[in-house]
Protein backbone atom coordinates (compact mmCIF):
# COMPACT_ATOMS: atom_id res chain seq x y z
CA UNK A 1 0.00 0.00 0.00
CA UNK A 2 1.27 3.48 -0.79
CA UNK A 3 1.59 6.23 1.83
CA UNK A 4 -1.00 8.48 0.06
CA UNK A 5 -3.51 5.63 -0.13
CA UNK A 6 -3.06 4.86 3.58
CA UNK A 7 -3.48 8.58 4.36
CA UNK A 8 -6.70 8.79 2.32
CA UNK A 9 -8.14 5.82 4.19
CA UNK A 10 -7.19 6.97 7.70
CA UNK A 11 -10.69 8.04 8.88
CA UNK A 12 -12.28 4.70 8.04
CA UNK A 13 -9.30 2.59 9.15
CA UNK A 14 -8.80 4.48 12.44
CA UNK A 15 -12.38 5.23 13.46
CA UNK A 16 -14.60 2.79 11.52
CA UNK A 17 -16.27 5.46 9.42
CA UNK A 18 -18.66 3.81 6.95
CA UNK A 19 -21.45 5.10 4.75
CA UNK A 20 -25.21 4.99 5.21
CA UNK A 21 -27.84 5.21 2.46
CA UNK A 22 -30.19 8.07 3.27
CA UNK A 23 -32.89 6.37 1.16
CA UNK A 24 -33.02 2.77 2.44
CA UNK A 25 -30.80 3.05 5.53
CA UNK A 26 -28.33 0.35 4.57
CA UNK A 27 -24.78 0.81 5.93
CA UNK A 28 -21.53 -0.08 4.19
CA UNK A 29 -17.91 -0.64 5.09
CA UNK A 30 -15.73 0.35 3.36
CA UNK A 31 -17.89 3.37 2.45
CA UNK A 32 -19.63 3.30 -0.96
CA UNK A 33 -20.76 6.10 -3.28
CA UNK A 34 -23.75 4.19 -4.66
CA UNK A 35 -26.18 2.09 -2.59
CA UNK A 36 -26.09 -1.53 -3.72
CA UNK A 37 -29.72 -2.05 -2.62
CA UNK A 38 -31.60 0.92 -4.05
CA UNK A 39 -29.08 2.53 -6.42
CA UNK A 40 -29.23 5.98 -4.86
CA UNK A 41 -26.12 8.12 -4.59
CA UNK A 42 -27.33 9.82 -1.43
CA UNK A 43 -25.02 8.20 1.09
CA UNK A 44 -23.54 9.93 4.09
CA UNK A 45 -20.63 9.17 6.41
CA UNK A 46 -21.58 7.31 9.57
CA UNK A 47 -19.62 6.13 12.61
CA UNK A 48 -20.15 2.38 12.82
CA UNK A 49 -20.67 0.32 15.94
CA UNK A 50 -17.48 -0.95 17.60
CA UNK A 51 -18.98 -4.22 18.82
CA UNK A 52 -20.33 -7.19 16.91
CA UNK A 53 -20.07 -10.93 16.36
CA UNK A 54 -18.12 -13.28 14.14
CA UNK A 55 -20.05 -14.62 11.13
CA UNK A 56 -17.21 -16.76 9.80
CA UNK A 57 -13.41 -16.86 9.81
CA UNK A 58 -10.33 -18.34 8.25
CA UNK A 59 -6.75 -18.82 9.43
CA UNK A 60 -3.97 -17.38 7.26
CA UNK A 61 -0.75 -19.41 7.16
CA UNK A 62 0.64 -18.11 3.84
CA UNK A 63 0.38 -14.34 4.19
CA UNK A 64 0.77 -11.56 1.67
CA UNK A 65 4.04 -9.64 1.86
CA UNK A 66 4.33 -7.55 5.02
CA UNK A 67 2.26 -9.85 7.21
CA UNK A 68 4.87 -12.61 7.75
CA UNK A 69 5.46 -11.74 11.43
CA UNK A 70 1.82 -12.26 12.32
CA UNK A 71 1.13 -15.79 11.03
CA UNK A 72 -0.93 -17.69 11.80
CA UNK A 73 -3.59 -15.00 12.06
CA UNK A 74 -7.36 -14.96 11.79
CA UNK A 75 -9.36 -13.06 9.16
CA UNK A 76 -13.07 -12.89 9.91
CA UNK A 77 -16.30 -11.46 8.63
CA UNK A 78 -17.75 -9.51 11.53
CA UNK A 79 -21.35 -8.35 11.74
CA UNK A 80 -21.44 -5.14 13.77
CA UNK A 81 -24.33 -4.45 16.13
CA UNK A 82 -25.66 -1.90 13.62
CA UNK A 83 -25.89 -4.65 11.00
CA UNK A 84 -22.86 -3.66 8.90
CA UNK A 85 -20.63 -6.53 7.82
CA UNK A 86 -16.91 -6.07 7.35
CA UNK A 87 -13.69 -8.03 7.05
CA UNK A 88 -11.19 -7.77 9.88
CA UNK A 89 -8.25 -9.45 11.53
CA UNK A 90 -9.04 -10.95 14.92
CA UNK A 91 -6.24 -10.34 17.42
CA UNK A 92 -5.21 -11.37 20.95
CA UNK A 93 -6.58 -14.89 20.45
CA UNK A 94 -5.76 -18.33 19.09
CA UNK A 95 -7.98 -19.66 16.27
CA UNK A 96 -9.28 -22.47 18.51
CA UNK A 97 -10.78 -19.92 20.90
CA UNK A 98 -13.23 -18.70 18.25
CA UNK A 99 -16.73 -19.85 17.33
CA UNK A 100 -19.35 -18.56 14.95
CA UNK A 101 -21.18 -15.95 17.00
CA UNK A 102 -18.23 -15.04 19.25
CA UNK A 103 -18.72 -11.47 20.50
CA UNK A 104 -15.91 -9.11 19.49
CA UNK A 105 -15.02 -5.45 19.90
CA UNK A 106 -12.88 -3.10 17.83
CA UNK A 107 -9.32 -2.29 18.88
CA UNK A 108 -6.66 -0.03 17.38
CA UNK A 109 -3.59 -1.98 16.25
CA UNK A 110 -0.63 -2.03 13.90
CA UNK A 111 -1.71 -3.65 10.66
CA UNK A 112 1.77 -3.80 9.17
CA UNK A 113 5.02 -1.87 8.82
CA UNK A 114 7.17 -0.94 5.83
CA UNK A 115 10.30 -2.51 7.30
CA UNK A 116 12.38 -0.67 9.93
CA UNK A 117 12.49 2.67 8.11
CA UNK A 118 9.09 2.94 6.43
CA UNK A 119 5.65 4.00 7.56
CA UNK A 120 3.59 2.11 10.16
CA UNK A 121 0.05 1.34 9.03
CA UNK A 122 -2.40 1.47 11.93
CA UNK A 123 -6.04 0.53 11.82
CA UNK A 124 -8.88 -1.46 13.32
CA UNK A 125 -8.85 -5.11 14.29
CA UNK A 126 -11.32 -6.94 16.48
CA UNK A 127 -10.75 -9.04 19.57
CA UNK A 128 -13.02 -11.40 21.50
CA UNK A 129 -14.96 -9.90 24.43
CA UNK A 130 -14.18 -11.91 27.55
CA UNK B 1 -14.05 31.40 38.66
CA UNK B 2 -12.68 28.09 39.84
CA UNK B 3 -8.94 27.89 40.38
CA UNK B 4 -8.87 24.13 40.36
CA UNK B 5 -8.56 21.67 37.52
CA UNK B 6 -10.46 18.41 37.64
CA UNK B 7 -10.48 15.04 35.92
CA UNK B 8 -13.63 14.29 33.94
CA UNK B 9 -12.55 10.92 32.57
CA UNK B 10 -9.73 8.41 32.75
CA UNK B 11 -8.88 5.09 31.17
CA UNK B 12 -6.10 2.55 31.44
CA UNK B 13 -4.92 -0.15 29.10
CA UNK B 14 -2.72 -3.16 29.81
CA UNK B 15 -1.88 -5.69 27.07
CA UNK B 16 -3.05 -9.24 27.77
CA UNK B 17 0.33 -10.97 27.43
CA UNK B 18 2.46 -11.74 30.51
CA UNK B 19 5.88 -13.22 31.00
CA UNK B 20 6.84 -14.55 34.42
CA UNK B 21 10.03 -13.11 35.93
CA UNK B 22 11.11 -16.67 36.70
CA UNK B 23 10.98 -17.45 32.97
CA UNK B 24 13.41 -14.57 32.31
CA UNK B 25 15.58 -15.81 35.21
CA UNK B 26 15.60 -19.33 33.69
CA UNK B 27 16.75 -17.89 30.38
CA UNK B 28 19.72 -16.05 31.88
CA UNK B 29 20.78 -18.65 34.43
CA UNK B 30 19.70 -16.62 37.44
CA UNK B 31 18.98 -19.63 39.62
CA UNK B 32 18.93 -18.02 43.05
CA UNK B 33 15.22 -17.28 42.76
CA UNK B 34 15.58 -13.55 43.46
CA UNK B 35 13.50 -11.64 40.93
CA UNK B 36 12.19 -8.09 41.44
CA UNK B 37 8.54 -8.79 40.48
CA UNK B 38 6.28 -11.79 39.75
CA UNK B 39 5.40 -11.09 36.11
CA UNK B 40 5.17 -8.25 33.63
CA UNK B 41 2.80 -7.15 30.87
CA UNK B 42 4.10 -7.50 27.32
CA UNK B 43 2.68 -5.68 24.29
CA UNK B 44 1.34 -8.03 21.61
CA UNK B 45 3.03 -8.30 18.24
CA UNK B 46 0.64 -5.72 16.74
CA UNK B 47 0.81 -3.29 19.67
CA UNK B 48 3.06 -0.33 20.38
CA UNK B 49 2.97 2.93 22.34
CA UNK B 50 0.43 4.44 19.96
CA UNK B 51 -2.06 1.55 20.10
CA UNK B 52 -1.82 1.41 23.91
CA UNK B 53 -2.35 5.18 24.16
CA UNK B 54 -5.38 5.00 21.83
CA UNK B 55 -7.06 2.22 23.84
CA UNK B 56 -6.54 4.10 27.12
CA UNK B 57 -7.75 7.36 25.53
CA UNK B 58 -10.90 5.72 24.15
CA UNK B 59 -11.80 4.39 27.60
CA UNK B 60 -11.18 7.86 29.06
CA UNK B 61 -13.53 9.49 26.52
CA UNK B 62 -16.24 6.90 27.14
CA UNK B 63 -16.00 7.48 30.86
CA UNK B 64 -16.01 11.27 30.43
CA UNK B 65 -19.02 11.08 28.05
CA UNK B 66 -17.71 14.03 26.02
CA UNK B 67 -17.45 14.83 22.32
CA UNK B 68 -13.78 14.15 21.41
CA UNK B 69 -13.83 17.18 19.07
CA UNK B 70 -13.96 19.35 22.20
CA UNK B 71 -10.58 18.05 23.39
CA UNK B 72 -8.14 20.90 22.79
CA UNK B 73 -4.88 19.11 23.60
CA UNK B 74 -3.60 15.55 23.31
CA UNK B 75 -0.22 15.06 24.96
CA UNK B 76 1.50 11.69 24.92
CA UNK B 77 4.19 11.15 27.55
CA UNK B 78 6.46 8.28 26.59
CA UNK B 79 9.95 7.06 25.80
CA UNK B 80 8.81 4.37 23.33
CA UNK B 81 7.90 6.52 20.34
CA UNK B 82 7.47 4.28 17.28
CA UNK B 83 8.85 7.08 15.11
CA UNK B 84 11.97 9.04 16.05
CA UNK B 85 10.55 11.91 13.98
CA UNK B 86 6.76 12.06 13.61
CA UNK B 87 4.53 12.80 16.57
CA UNK B 88 2.68 9.94 18.22
CA UNK B 89 0.14 12.52 19.37
CA UNK B 90 -1.18 13.11 15.86
CA UNK B 91 -1.95 9.42 15.39
CA UNK B 92 -3.65 9.21 18.78
CA UNK B 93 -5.63 12.44 18.22
CA UNK B 94 -6.77 11.21 14.79
CA UNK B 95 -7.78 7.79 16.11
CA UNK B 96 -9.92 9.22 18.92
CA UNK B 97 -11.50 11.86 16.67
CA UNK B 98 -9.96 14.95 18.28
CA UNK B 99 -8.42 16.32 15.06
CA UNK B 100 -7.95 18.82 13.47
CA UNK B 101 -8.42 21.70 15.96
CA UNK B 102 -6.13 20.32 18.65
CA UNK B 103 -2.67 20.87 20.14
CA UNK B 104 -0.61 17.69 20.20
CA UNK B 105 2.90 16.87 21.32
CA UNK B 106 4.93 13.98 22.64
CA UNK B 107 6.34 14.64 26.09
CA UNK B 108 9.70 13.15 26.96
CA UNK B 109 10.86 12.73 30.57
CA UNK B 110 11.51 9.02 31.13
CA UNK B 111 8.90 7.64 33.54
CA UNK B 112 7.39 11.01 34.48
CA UNK B 113 6.53 12.14 30.94
CA UNK B 114 2.84 11.44 31.61
CA UNK B 115 2.57 13.49 34.79
CA UNK B 116 4.61 16.21 33.06
CA UNK B 117 1.66 16.46 30.68
CA UNK B 118 -0.70 16.78 33.70
CA UNK B 119 0.84 20.18 34.49
CA UNK B 120 0.36 21.44 30.93
CA UNK B 121 -3.21 20.14 30.65
CA UNK B 122 -4.30 21.63 33.96
CA UNK B 123 -2.81 25.02 33.04
CA UNK B 124 -4.52 24.92 29.61
CA UNK B 125 -7.99 24.39 31.04
CA UNK B 126 -7.50 26.82 33.93
CA UNK B 127 -6.34 29.51 31.49
CA UNK B 128 -9.61 29.00 29.62
CA UNK B 129 -7.82 28.18 26.36
CA UNK B 130 -9.76 24.96 25.91
CA UNK B 131 -12.57 22.98 27.50
CA UNK B 132 -10.78 19.64 27.76
CA UNK B 133 -7.14 18.55 27.65
CA UNK B 134 -5.88 14.98 27.60
CA UNK B 135 -2.65 13.72 29.17
CA UNK B 136 -1.47 10.21 28.41
CA UNK B 137 1.41 8.29 29.96
CA UNK B 138 2.23 5.03 28.20
CA UNK B 139 5.21 2.92 27.22
CA UNK B 140 6.35 -0.33 25.72
CA UNK B 141 9.50 -0.32 27.81
CA UNK B 142 12.56 -2.19 26.63
CA UNK B 143 15.30 -3.78 28.74
CA UNK B 144 18.51 -5.14 27.23
CA UNK B 145 18.34 -8.95 27.16
CA UNK B 146 19.98 -10.26 30.32
CA UNK B 147 19.97 -6.84 32.05
CA UNK B 148 18.22 -6.34 35.40
CA UNK B 149 15.77 -4.00 33.66
CA UNK B 150 14.51 -6.85 31.51
CA UNK B 151 12.65 -8.31 34.50
CA UNK B 152 10.55 -5.19 34.96
CA UNK B 153 10.38 -3.18 31.67
CA UNK B 154 6.71 -3.57 30.76
CA UNK B 155 3.92 -2.24 28.57
CA UNK B 156 0.82 -0.28 29.52
CA UNK B 157 -0.59 3.19 29.93
CA UNK B 158 -3.36 5.46 31.11
CA UNK B 159 -5.12 8.59 29.85
CA UNK B 160 -6.70 11.42 31.85
CA UNK B 161 -8.99 14.17 30.58
CA UNK B 162 -8.79 17.46 32.47
CA UNK B 163 -11.29 20.28 32.62
CA UNK B 164 -12.18 22.98 35.13
CA UNK B 165 -13.46 21.55 38.42
CA UNK B 166 -17.26 21.23 38.41
CA UNK B 167 -19.95 18.79 39.56
CA UNK B 168 -19.16 16.76 36.42
CA UNK B 169 -15.51 16.12 37.36
CA UNK B 170 -14.71 12.94 39.31
CA UNK B 171 -11.68 14.34 41.15
CA UNK B 172 -9.90 17.68 41.36
CA UNK B 173 -6.31 18.70 41.94
CA UNK B 174 -5.63 20.79 45.05
CA UNK B 175 -1.85 20.95 44.76
CA UNK B 176 0.94 20.16 42.29
CA UNK B 177 4.74 20.20 42.57
CA UNK B 178 7.52 19.40 40.11
CA UNK B 179 10.97 18.71 41.59
CA UNK B 180 13.76 18.40 39.00
CA UNK B 181 17.58 18.15 39.02
CA UNK B 182 20.18 16.95 36.51
CA UNK B 183 20.79 13.44 37.82
CA UNK B 184 22.18 10.98 35.24
CA UNK B 185 20.76 7.71 36.62
CA UNK B 186 19.32 6.29 33.37
CA UNK B 187 19.57 7.29 29.71
CA UNK B 188 19.42 6.11 26.13
CA UNK B 189 21.53 7.73 23.43
CA UNK B 190 20.20 8.30 19.91
CA UNK B 191 20.06 5.18 17.67
CA UNK B 192 20.48 2.85 20.65
CA UNK B 193 17.82 0.18 21.17
CA UNK B 194 18.22 -0.19 24.93
CA UNK B 195 18.77 2.22 27.82
CA UNK B 196 21.77 2.30 30.15
CA UNK B 197 21.52 2.81 33.89
CA UNK B 198 23.92 3.66 36.68
CA UNK B 199 23.21 0.51 38.72
CA UNK B 200 22.64 1.30 42.44
CA UNK B 201 22.81 5.02 41.72
CA UNK B 202 19.17 4.71 40.59
CA UNK B 203 18.04 4.40 44.24
CA UNK B 204 19.06 6.92 46.89
CA UNK B 205 20.17 10.02 44.91
CA UNK B 206 17.65 9.42 42.13
CA UNK B 207 14.30 7.73 42.93
CA UNK B 208 14.18 8.32 46.69
CA UNK B 209 15.66 11.84 46.79
CA UNK B 210 13.33 13.21 44.12
CA UNK B 211 10.10 11.59 45.31
CA UNK B 212 10.74 12.45 48.96
CA UNK B 213 11.55 16.06 47.97
CA UNK B 214 8.50 16.54 45.73
CA UNK B 215 6.10 15.01 48.25
CA UNK B 216 7.55 16.94 51.22
CA UNK B 217 7.27 20.18 49.22
CA UNK B 218 3.66 19.35 48.39
CA UNK B 219 2.93 18.69 52.07
CA UNK B 220 4.53 22.00 53.08
CA UNK B 221 2.64 24.05 50.49
CA UNK B 222 -0.75 22.42 51.14
CA UNK B 223 -0.38 21.88 54.90
CA UNK B 224 -1.40 18.23 54.48
CA UNK B 225 0.00 15.20 56.31
CA UNK B 226 0.19 11.54 55.20
CA UNK B 227 -2.78 10.72 57.45
CA UNK B 228 -4.94 13.17 55.45
CA UNK B 229 -4.67 10.85 52.43
CA UNK B 230 -6.80 7.77 51.94
CA UNK B 231 -4.48 6.49 49.20
CA UNK B 232 -1.03 7.13 47.77
CA UNK B 233 0.49 6.08 44.45
CA UNK B 234 4.22 6.17 43.76
CA UNK B 235 6.19 5.38 40.64
CA UNK B 236 6.84 1.63 40.55
CA UNK B 237 10.14 0.57 38.95
CA UNK B 238 9.95 -2.71 40.92
CA UNK B 239 7.98 -4.09 43.86
CA UNK B 240 10.37 -2.81 46.55
CA UNK B 241 10.99 0.90 45.87
CA UNK B 242 7.39 2.17 46.18
CA UNK B 243 6.90 0.33 49.49
CA UNK B 244 10.17 1.75 50.83
CA UNK B 245 9.47 5.35 49.76
CA UNK B 246 5.96 5.12 51.24
CA UNK B 247 7.47 4.12 54.60
CA UNK B 248 10.08 6.90 54.42
CA UNK B 249 7.31 9.46 53.92
CA UNK B 250 5.01 8.03 56.62
CA UNK B 251 2.45 6.23 54.45
CA UNK B 252 1.13 2.78 55.28
CA UNK B 253 0.87 -0.33 53.13
CA UNK B 254 -2.93 -0.01 53.15
CA UNK B 255 -2.67 3.45 51.58
CA UNK B 256 -0.56 2.26 48.63
CA UNK B 257 -2.12 -1.17 48.15
CA UNK B 258 -4.81 -0.45 45.49
CA UNK B 259 -2.33 1.32 43.23
CA UNK B 260 0.66 -0.97 43.73
CA UNK B 261 0.60 -2.98 40.51
CA UNK B 262 4.29 -3.51 39.65
CA UNK B 263 4.44 -7.06 41.12
CA UNK B 264 1.76 -8.12 38.61
CA UNK B 265 2.39 -5.97 35.52
CA UNK B 266 5.94 -4.64 35.90
CA UNK B 267 7.08 -1.10 35.29
CA UNK B 268 5.27 0.46 32.35
CA UNK B 269 7.48 3.56 32.66
CA UNK B 270 5.47 6.72 31.83
CA UNK B 271 2.35 4.63 32.41
CA UNK B 272 3.52 3.20 35.74
CA UNK B 273 2.24 5.66 38.34
CA UNK B 274 -0.69 6.62 36.08
CA UNK B 275 -2.06 3.08 35.78
CA UNK B 276 -1.65 2.86 39.58
CA UNK B 277 -3.58 6.14 39.91
CA UNK B 278 -6.35 4.80 37.63
CA UNK B 279 -6.57 1.60 39.72
CA UNK B 280 -6.85 3.73 42.86
CA UNK B 281 -9.62 5.89 41.36
CA UNK B 282 -11.42 2.61 40.53
CA UNK B 283 -11.86 1.90 44.25
CA UNK B 284 -11.87 5.42 45.72
CA UNK B 285 -14.97 7.04 47.22
CA UNK B 286 -16.13 10.66 47.28
CA UNK B 287 -13.97 12.93 49.50
CA UNK B 288 -11.03 10.49 49.54
CA UNK B 289 -7.72 12.26 49.05
CA UNK B 290 -5.13 10.60 46.76
CA UNK B 291 -1.42 11.40 46.56
CA UNK B 292 0.18 10.76 43.17
CA UNK B 293 3.98 10.94 42.96
CA UNK B 294 5.74 10.03 39.75
CA UNK B 295 9.45 9.66 39.18
CA UNK B 296 11.33 10.15 35.93
CA UNK B 297 14.99 9.40 35.47
CA UNK B 298 17.19 12.24 34.48
CA UNK B 299 15.65 13.20 36.99
CA UNK B 300 12.51 14.54 38.58
CA UNK B 301 9.30 13.81 40.44
CA UNK B 302 5.83 15.31 40.14
CA UNK B 303 3.60 15.19 43.21
CA UNK B 304 -0.14 15.91 43.14
CA UNK B 305 -2.93 15.88 45.68
CA UNK B 306 -6.30 14.90 44.22
CA UNK B 307 -9.65 14.97 46.02
CA UNK B 308 -12.29 12.53 44.77
CA UNK B 309 -15.77 13.93 44.02
CA UNK B 310 -19.29 12.46 44.08
CA UNK B 311 -19.37 11.91 40.31
CA UNK B 312 -16.86 9.06 40.64
CA UNK B 313 -19.70 6.73 41.62
CA UNK B 314 -21.52 7.31 38.31
CA UNK B 315 -18.38 6.82 36.24
CA UNK B 316 -17.38 3.25 37.05
CA UNK B 317 -19.32 1.08 34.59
CA UNK B 318 -19.18 -0.10 31.86
CA UNK B 319 -15.49 0.83 31.47
CA UNK B 320 -13.28 -2.09 32.51
CA UNK B 321 -11.46 -1.54 35.81
CA UNK B 322 -7.68 -1.79 35.93
CA UNK B 323 -8.14 -4.94 38.04
CA UNK B 324 -10.21 -6.58 35.28
CA UNK B 325 -7.59 -5.58 32.67
CA UNK B 326 -4.90 -7.21 34.81
CA UNK B 327 -6.94 -10.39 35.25
CA UNK B 328 -7.28 -10.90 31.47
CA UNK B 329 -3.92 -12.48 30.71
CA UNK B 330 -2.09 -15.02 28.59
CA UNK B 331 1.34 -16.31 29.48
CA UNK B 332 4.09 -16.43 26.90
CA UNK B 333 7.54 -17.98 27.10
CA UNK B 334 10.83 -16.20 26.49
CA UNK B 335 11.03 -17.12 22.81
CA UNK B 336 7.58 -15.71 22.08
CA UNK B 337 8.52 -12.65 24.14
CA UNK B 338 11.58 -11.88 22.00
CA UNK B 339 9.47 -12.26 18.85
CA UNK B 340 6.73 -9.96 20.18
CA UNK B 341 9.20 -7.30 21.28
CA UNK B 342 11.15 -7.31 18.03
CA UNK B 343 14.36 -8.54 19.63
CA UNK B 344 15.09 -10.89 16.73
CA UNK B 345 16.97 -8.96 14.07
CA UNK B 346 17.87 -10.48 10.72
Amino acid sequence: MSVPRHWREIPKRYRLIGSKCSNCGRTYFPPRNVCRECGTTKLEEVKLSETGRIITWSVVHEPPRGFERYVPYVIAIVELDDGTRLMSQITDCEPEELQIGTRVHAVFRKIREEGESGIIYYGYKFKPIK
Amino acid sequence: MTKEAGIIGYGAYIPIYRIKAQEIARMWGNNNGHVPIMEKAVAGIDEDLVTIAVEAAKYAIRRAKIDPREIGAVYVGTESKPYAVKPSGTIVAEAIGATPLVVTADFEFACKAGTEAFHACMDHVLAGRMKYAMAIGADTAQGRPGDQLEYTAASGGAAFIFTKKSDKTLAYCEGAVSFVTDTPDFWRRAHEHYPMHAERFTGKPAYFHHIVSSVKTLMETTGLRPSDFKYAVFHQPNAKFPVKVAKMLGFTLDQIKPGLLSPEIGNCYAGSSLVGFAATLDVANPDDRILLASYGSGAGSDAFSFVVQDTILEKRNPIPSVRSLISERKYIDYSMYVKFRGKIRA
